[in-house]
């Protein structure tokens, strides 16, 4: 391989979406769709359905929801629980808990939602979610993978639950308090650190999105991360090229985001985030460095009306009934 | 008499009290000799963290580390510990209130780095913060116990901490009790409170003071949050003529602020005077020089004195500057410090 940068040609019609990847090149070429993982990717494929299914049923009820965020990272984080990262397994679908109080001195109310990811081992691996944000589409996948009670979306958003819109560390699958963005990335370099001076072989994983990448603080935690050559830490991002203000190359432009990445010192896989078997591949690929996968999205895959909305798709509200029959209407094809 | 000097007590200190913990990490951003951990960095490399000039994802490491049992002991300057990084302190330390330990050096004007360097809100903005610790230390006795009381707190702990050549003015056997005042003299006429290194001062002018026949009733603070000590309710409400505050900080938020809050609560109505940087900025100069400029000196606390009794002590500046502590130790002891 010529440098660290895994290249994933990729095109678009659309210029802030990428579609689909069409070639790569390296070693890992072979390795693609074949990846002789023990991850059974049609169980994934049945995973990222049920997010986009689950986010805009739970939309159309609620007037409201992050639905492009569902449409973009469905595939990742239904690879990320799907068997990517090496969870501890959970016994059995979990009720999420009332809110008992913020966090205090003595050990006060200092359970988190990690309780979502099983027992922590040496062996397994984390995950810490980044985007706030994306809660619902956390709370789907954790539902979608026998982790998370079905009921507990009944919870979401309402006044005394733990299920909260933007997630909080007492939230189904937040083991870290980040919605003040940007900071799950030293959060994880700090438990990849500890881990590795108790010599525990698990992996460290930390889903971010790429509107996270305009922050100072980011970069701080890239160059440490590599300067402590942490190999057993891993981000998987989703690059929907899209913020809350707009596409992302008009608020703030981030690119050439592989080649900045790769100079602070990092294995850089570009991939299609819709891609099961490369993202599969990237992940169990060979490397000695941290490693971040930037996966580009299509904030709209799996639900193409929302097109209509574009450039602004942060937060899907209906603005008329007829464009929530249009949405309903949408859901019963997938529900076919 | 003058008090015994210390030079870098927490350098020796903090490296023989972690010795047998391994759970102690160091952080450091660039300021590692500066901050006397340069030697703890020789002594014990695998568990020192050089994190470079870049506090915000220092916090954050901190705090993933303090989720998995470290213990981390985050040594820089004050104002790189509250002021660059306050977002990442809250959401990722305060917030979980993880123990991690914020050793913030060259609190308020003990620098002649300037405004940059100088941390005057430190102790506004962090009482603000929920979950926080905040302790101020006034010596070397302070300087080497105030450790072992932030290990003990099952969360946030910052420390305003000294540096290089310290006074001893408490006895090493006296160390430092958590939210529970020093005693250092009776009296009912005023209720002077005073931390860090205003206590020096304040003990420099108080025997020329207390020559004028003035009853002082003075408490040195090291806990300034939590601050439930009920000597605070108790020398605040004995004082005749006035309740009067030292720190080494802005009068807004600090230590003033917190005995006025006692004080209303308590319906204490005794006028208070509070000595500190009157919310202003200050800039590069001496320590010496800056007391005096923005009245934090002994000088200061004789006006406060005699602005609360109404009349002049007649106390000249000669005499301030040659005074001299003499049996500070024995009349502590007598209060049962």
């Amino acid at each position: 391989m010529c440098d660290t940068i895994v290249h994933f040609r990729v095109h678009s019609h659309h210029p802030h979406v990428v579609k689909r990847t069409t070639v790569l090149r390296g070693k890992d070429n072979d390795a693609m769709g074949q990846t002789g993982s023990a991850i059974d990717t049609s169980h994934i494929h049945d995973i990222a359905a049920g997010i986009r299914r689950r986010v805009l049923d739970h939309t159309l009820n609620n007037n409201g929801g992050y639905m492009s965020q569902a449409c973009s990272s469905a595939e990742l984080l239904s690879c990320l629980y799907g068997g990517v990262v090496n969870l501890p397994p959970a016994d059995a679908p979990l009720l999420p808990k009332s809110f008992v109080g913020a966090p205090a001195p003595g050990g006060i109310n200092r359970a988190t939602g990690a309780v979502f990811h099983g027992a922590p081992s040496a062996e397994h691996d984390r995950l810490i979610i980044s985007p706030a944000h994306y809660a619902l589409v956390v709370y789907a996948a954790l539902i979608e993978t026998g982790r998370l009670d079905e009921d507990a979306l009944a919870d979401f958003n309402k006044d005394g639950s733990t299920v909260e819109m933007i997630g909080a560390e007492h939230s189904p699958g937040f083991e870290t308090t980040t919605g003040s963005l940007a900071q799950a990335l030293s959060q994880s370099i700090g438990i990849a650190l500890a881990r590795r001076t108790r010599g525990e072989s698990g992996k460290t994983w930390v889903f971010m999105s790429d509107g996270e990448f305009q922050e100072g603080q980011t970069w701080e935690g890239l160059q440490a991360a590599s300067h402590y050559s942490l190999d057993s830490l891993r981000i998987i991002v989703d690059v929907n090229q899209a913020q809350c203000d707009g596409p992302m190359d008009q608020v703030m432009s981030i690119e050439p985001l592989a080649e900045k990445i790769s100079a602070f010192g990092w294995d850089v896989h570009k991939l299609d985030g819709h891609d099961v078997d490369g993202i599969i591949a990237a992940s169990e690929a060979e490397g000695s460095k941290p490693r971040a996968l930037l996966c580009f999205t299509d904030p709209v895959r799996g639900l193409p009306l929302l097109e209509d909305r574009a450039p602004v798709l942060h937060y899907l509200r209906f603005k008329s009934e007829d464009e929530r029959a249009r949405y309903q209407e949408a859901y019963k094809e997938m529900v076919k | 008499m003058s008090f015994e000097v210390v030079a870098r007590p927490h350098q020796e200190n903090f490296l023989a009290w972690s010795k047998d913990k391994p759970q102690v990490v160091v952080l450091s951003a660039d300021l590692t000799n500066s901050c006397e951990v340069g030697v703890w960095r020789d002594t014990y490399p695998e568990r020192f963290f050089s994190m470079g000039m870049a506090e915000q994802n220092m916090l954050g490491v901190a705090a993933g580390m303090a989720r998995e049992g470290l213990e981390p002991w985050l040594h820089t300057f004050s104002v790189f510990l509250y002021r660059r990084p306050l977002d990442q302190l809250q959401m990722s330390v305060a917030y979980p209130s993880l123990p991690v330990r914020l050793v913030g050096f060259l609190p308020g004007i003990m620098t002649p780095g300037g405004v940059t360097h100088q941390a005057i809100e430190d102790v506004a903005i962090l009482r603000a913060v929920p979950n926080m610790t905040i302790f101020e230390v006034g010596d070397a006795t302070e300087v080497e116990s105030v450790i072992e009381i932030a290990h003990a707190i099952d969360g946030p702990v910052y420390i305003r901490q000294l540096r290089g050549e310290v006074s001893r003015i408490f006895p090493r056997e006296e160390p430092i009790i958590f939210n529970h005042a020093r005693h250092l003299s009776s009296g009912n006429d005023v209720s002077l409170l005073t931390s860090g290194i205003m206590t020096e001062e304040a003990l420099r002018a108080l025997p020329l003071i207390k020559d004028k026949g003035v009853g002082v009733d003075h408490l040195h603070i090291s806990t300034l949050k939590p601050f439930s000590d009920p000597q605070v309710v108790q020398s605040v409400s004995n004082a005749k003529h006035a309740v009067i505050t030292m720190e080494n900080h802005s009068i807004v938020g600090g230590l003033g602020s917190a005995v006025a809050e006692v004080m209303a609560e308590n319906g204490v109505g005794t006028p208070l005077q509070r000595i500190g940087i009157r919310d202003t900025y200050a800039h590069g100069a001496s320590q010496k020089y800056l007391m005096a400029e923005l009245g934090l000196d002994a000088r200061a606390l004789v006006t406060a004195v005699e602005k609360a009794l109404g009349k002049s002590l007649g106390i000249s500046d000669d005499e301030l500057s040659d005074a001299r502590i003499i049996d500070v130790h024995s009349s502590a002891k007598a209060e049962a410090l």
